[in-house]
């Protein structure tokens, strides 16, 4: 995450959002289209299609699910993959696949509350505490810094242990409670370094009240690191609600894939059940993937040499300079067109190992 | 001075705060097991040790709140963490020391050995932005959200099951006993194998891409492109102007990622039924034995601090003006 070191590109937008308030207004689509602008490239797109294809499943699931997720079939026990379960069966004949479809509810719905609470969390300290100055914001900071510090699993696993029946909002919660503190850190660095740019210093001078600079002149400049740090969370949360669930912490009327790896290990299904064992866990690895690529596209919206970087190398090869060498980097466009340069560099290559 | 200074207060303050919430965690659920497992196993306790689990729990309410949380300290300065009710009443310090060795030479092996390798490959990938080893990021994507308990099944069937290379859970061979002989050692490191390989492989990943996002940007820096106009040794500038920059906001993120990483140990060893606090907090969980999670608790929160202080100090090492921050 090298988002906290980096201010973001501001567009100069904002500036001029400041110094001009009246006259333009209008173009509501446009800035629209701009809030979303992290999203607009390939790797946030390709993320936000899996995640899509993940939603469809779970809104749907009654349509798409071929059988009920605990629906018994004792004539067909432990089977492989075939036409009827697609991806074989439990030791009591549940449908696989259809458990999976059902599970994602169970991952989706604890991810977005969880990650909509420590989002939540992550936003009022982290910008509090990026705003403010001196020992409040010290120990704001200083409370952020505790709750990175201290393991998160074990502390989970221990309050969830206390309940009999720990419901899905508790189980959100605890988990909100121990995963909020990366995004505060992240966006008190960011609040920290906007504070004093020209904008903000312009609307305080206008006069313009505290709920006003933050909401209006700041978050729209915070937009991409709560983005990112929202969706960390999610891949956090699924994470930890699949771990619990797993070493039977969770009860196991919360279906989640994590449940179905419970299960399959209880009932032996290692290793030689793969049907059993191996979707869910690719499940859970595709989506976390998915919020993964999302975060990429975002960090490289925010911090624009990781998105020109292997462009601008691949058109250097192109020309015939190796970036990793050298004097080449440095000459870039001018350099290139003497030939000499160009062969130097090729003729000191095979000499460095 | 000032930098030790100001770490220090935090360490301390972070332990004070973990210490408190352990404190609070018992007070906040109710008490009842407790209470109901006391009076159903009363003569197997001395008073000494139901004075400390009540104290320790919470359960004498007739005191103030001040005057149970000094008790507390008192407790925990003694080294008193209460009993197991899992273990045979053995004390919770004792029952906790039989396990942590395990744990930290499995878990700060093969932390460290992910880091390595991770911050290498990342700078090396960084380096040749735009080449084919850009073809390692998708890859590295994919491991680093794999959940360590699935990567740890799925070793245990290719290795163990399918080839038998190695042992597929515990620490050493059943009935041997913990000796300083080159036998038991080649035991341990064959039953350790594969668990290292698990926490090696599931959070290489995130070393790897944190390496090359940080590589990237640290080449677009100044110095970067005057190392490299001076003609210095290509490697010289990758080593000593490049990565040694980049490895600094990595180390941070180690420090801080350490808490994560122990929560995927921890179920990493359930499932290699390996004999370190890992396994036993979540076997304490299962038999309700809730001195012994407490006390894991504790440990775990402090073993990380620990590991904390260690990667601030590399910090410190690598990075010489948090040493020199004395305006």
């Amino acid at each position: 995450m090298t988002v906290s070191n980096f201010p973001p590109t501001d567009d100069g937008e904002p500036v001029s959002d400041a110094i001009r308030t009246e006259p333009r207004r209008p173009r509501r689509m446009a800035r629209v289209g701009q809030t979303f602008a992290m999203f607009r490239n390939g790797k946030s797109i390709a993320g936000l299609i899996i995640l899509a294809v993940f939603v469809i499943a779970a809104v749907f699931a009654d349509v798409i699910a071929p059988y009920g997720a605990l629906e018994k079939d004792f004539t067909a026990l432990k089977q492989p993959p075939s036409a009827q379960h697609w991806l074989g069966t439990t030791h009591l004949g549940e449908d696989v696949f259809s458990q999976i479809i059902y599970g994602t509810r169970g991952v989706l719905v604890v991810g977005l509350v969880a990650g909509v609470l420590a989002t939540f969390v992550a936003v009022v300290v982290g910008v509090a505490a990026g705003y403010v100055r001196g020992w409040r914001s010290e120990s704001l900071s200083a409370l952020t810094n505790v709750f990175l510090v201290i393991p998160g699993l074990p502390l989970i696993i221990i309050v969830a242990s206390q309940y009999d029946n720990p419901s899905i909002v508790l189980i959100s919660a605890v988990i909100a409670i121990t995963g909020w503190a990366w995004g505060a850190r992240v966006l008190r660095a960011q609040t920290m370094s906007l504070r004093n740019r020209d904008f903000v210093l312009a609307a305080r001078a206008n006069g313009e009240k505290l709920y006003r600079i933050i909401a209006v002149e700041m978050l729209p400049n915070l937009t991409a690191i709560i983005a990112s740090s929202f969706v960390g969370t999610v891949t956090a949360a699924v994470l930890g609600l699949t771990t619990l669930a797993f070493i039977g912490v969770i009860p196991i009327t919360n279906l989640n894939w994590g449940t179905i790896l419970f299960w399959a290990q209880q009932n032996g299904a290692f290793p030689d059940f793969w049907w059993w064992y191996i979707p869910a866990g690719l499940c859970i690895a595709i989506f976390g993937m998915a919020l993964s690529l999302i975060n990429f596209g975002i960090d490289e919206y925010v911090n624009p040499r990781l998105r020109s970087a292997g462009e601008r190398a691949r058109a250097m090869r192109k020309k015939g300079m190796s970036l990793t060498s050298g004097v080449t980097a440095v000459r870039s466009e001018p350099a290139a067109k003497s030939p000499s340069s160009v062969e130097i560099e090729e003729d000191r290559e095979p000499a460095r190992p | 001075m000032r930098f030790i200074l100001r770490r220090a207060a935090f360490y301390l303050f972070t332990a004070w705060a973990a210490i408190t919430i352990n404190f609070f965690l018992p007070r906040f659920m109710k008490g009842d097991p407790i209470t109901a497992y006391l009076q159903k196993h009363q003569s197997d306790f001395n008073p000494e040790a139901i004075e400390s689990l009540k104290t320790l729990f919470g359960l004498d309410e007739d005191k103030s709140l001040l005057q149970q949380y000094i008790d507390y300290w008192g407790l925990l300065l003694d080294g008193d963490l209460g009993r197991s009710f899992s273990k045979g009443l053995a004390p919770v310090t004792e029952v906790i020391a039989t396990g942590l060795p395990w744990t930290l030479g499995l878990v700060g092996i093969s932390t460290i050995l992910s880091f390595l390798i991770g911050t290498v490959v990342g700078s090396v990938i960084g380096w040749r932005r735009g080449s084919r080893a850009d073809l390692v990021v998708p890859f590295a994507t994919f491991f680093s959200t794999v959940p360590y308990f699935w990567m740890a099944l799925i070793v245990i069937a290719i290795f163990s099951t399918q080839l038998g290379w190695f042992p597929a859970s515990h620490a050493y061979d059943k009935g041997s006993v913990p000796e300083l002989s080159w036998d038991f050692i080649g035991q341990v490191i064959a039953h350790g194998t594969l668990p290292a390989l698990t926490i090696v492989f599931a959070s290489l990943g995130g070393w790897i891409l944190g390496m090359r996002n940080m590589m990237i940007t640290v080449l677009d820096e100044d110095y970067v492109t005057v190392a490299e106009a001076k003609g210095l040794h290509p490697r010289r500038v990758l080593r000593r102007y490049a990565a040694r920059n980049a490895v600094l906001p990595q180390l941070s993120s180690f420090a801080l990622a350490l808490g994560f990483i122990v929560g995927g140990t921890l179920v990493t060893e359930l499932v290699f039924s390996y004999p370190g606090v890992g396994k036993m907090l979540l076997d304490a969980t299962n038999a309700k034995d809730w001195p012994l999670m407490q006390g894991l608790f504790l440990v775990i929160t402090m073993a990380v601090l620990v590991a904390n202080i260690l990667a601030d100090i590399v910090h410190a090492i690598l990075d010489p003006r948090t040493r020199m921050m004395e305006s």
